[in-house]
């Protein structure tokens, strides 16, 4: 239930969940960091009260209690966010709270939390979490590396390098390149679970 | 004028999909034929043009700092409610695609038979959040704008989910290796198209 959702059934490589914010916050490793724990602790506590809920939501207006109860988790990171890591909260500015709409949470709910028992959605939650933040650490390695030739703010990129010619990819901190790098991402790890493959 | 510029900016600069990749869950599922594409778009353009401008109201007079000083006085100058501003932007959004759905499927039964399916989903499509949390974030000066922008929003990811999906029907007839297909191809595809949609940065009106 905790190794699953990282590699075989991936949120985002696999089930093509959460791409918004996976896209967006991964110019550079920290932001791509701090969201995927966010969103973490969001599905994983979402899923535990849903699950708590189960029995008592009414099956027609499931989707708004699901989104209140979200919206009011989301609520709770942004404000912790922007009280102990305010950089951080600027530079992801309106992603968090698109947290609320990221398919990932409302995928979990509807299709683990509803019917599952609060501890298995809890362990759910946090695989699923960390399967969405390992993609985006991933993306963010490779943009941040290349584009800037920095890792979480620090120069890894030896300076003779850049004074024997090589230049920064600007290209790779812009929107087209992250979507090739997500392209490439699935295609090495379709080429490794060959059952994945589509027809 | 100054509305004209934020229209065309809307639509093909910060274009929702190429730029700020709102709306992509959607967006790769549904891009599969021109026909339900353009239901799609439709549906969302009808959700933005609507939620955005009332979200902005939401905005002005209830959540902002001071904004409630028009019904409680000169006290109420202090409360700024702007962190409730997520809660009560999906709430409305959520009644407001519901509001939509029983007005489209009372006065017009053919475009209700077209987009019927795509409504309840569009609750949830990031696009139609993201975009009024963009409203928020960029302080429009009125409402007016605040409607420009959510239409214009609305067209741009109508052009970007319709131009792809007529680019998918053409790569079904193409050998593409097989870790690639489906999936794969269509990120890159996506990259691409939204390198050519660099290409208009920097033009002001």
């Amino acid at each position: 239930m905790l190794v699953n959702p990282i590699s075989k059934n991936n949120p985002v490589i696999v089930l093509v969940l959460g791409i918004c914010s996976a896209l967006a916050v991964t110019a550079q490793l920290k932001p791509a960091l701090v969201m995927g724990l966010s969103v973490t602790v969001v599905v994983a506590f979402a899923n535990v009260i849903i699950s708590l809920l189960r029995n008592t939501i009414p099956a027609r207006i499931r989707i708004i209690v699901q989104l209140v109860v979200v919206a009011a988790l989301v609520i709770i990171v942004e404000q912790f966010l922007k009280a102990y890591a305010y950089e951080v909260w600027g530079q992801l500015s309106v992603y968090i709270g698109l947290i609320i709409t990221n398919c990932i949470l409302m995928g979990r709910l509807e299709a683990f939390a509803l019917g599952n028992r609060p501890f298995d959605s809890f362990l759910d939650g946090i695989g699923n979490g960390l399967g969405y933040t390992l993609i985006l650490v991933i993306i963010a390695f490779f943009r941040e590396l290349l584009g800037s030739g920095k890792l979480f703010g620090f120069q890894v990129i030896p300076d003779c390098l850049y004074e024997a010619g090589y230049v920064n990819n600007g290209l790779m901190i812009m929107p087209p390149m992250a979507l090739i790098v997500v392209g490439c991402i699935i295609w090495v790890h379709r080429s490794i679970n060959k059952d994945l493959q589509e027809k | 004028m100054e509305a004209l510029n934020l229209f065309i900016k809307s639509i093909f600069i910060d274009n929702m999909v190429f730029a700020y990749f709102l709306g992509m869950c959607s967006y790769l599922a549904v891009s599969k034929t021109v026909k339900t594409s353009v239901g799609l778009g439709i549906a969302v353009t009808f959700v933005l043009l609507i939620t955005v401008p009332v979200n902005y109201l939401l905005d002005t007079y209830v959540l902002k700092e001071g904004a409630l000083v028009w019904l409680l006085g000169e006290d109420a100058a202090s409360i700024d409610l702007s962190f409730l501003s997520f809660i009560l932007f999906i709430a409305l959004i959520a009644s407001m695609t519901q509001i939509v759905e029983m007005v489209v499927e009372r006065f017009t039964p053919a475009l209700y038979a077209q987009l019927g399916i795509f409504l309840p989903l569009i609750a949830v499509n990031c696009a139609i959040l993201g975009a009024s949390l963009f409203m928020q974030q960029r302080a429009f000066p009125n409402v007016g704008h605040a409607t420009v922008y959510g239409l214009g929003s609305g067209l741009g990811w109508m052009v970007a989910i319709v131009t792809l999906a007529a680019v998918r029907e053409h790569l079904k007839y193409n050998k593409i290796p097989a870790p690639l297909k489906g999936l794969g191809i269509t990120f890159i595809l996506v990259g691409l198209m939204s390198m050519a949609f660099m290409g208009f940065m920097g033009i002001k009106l």
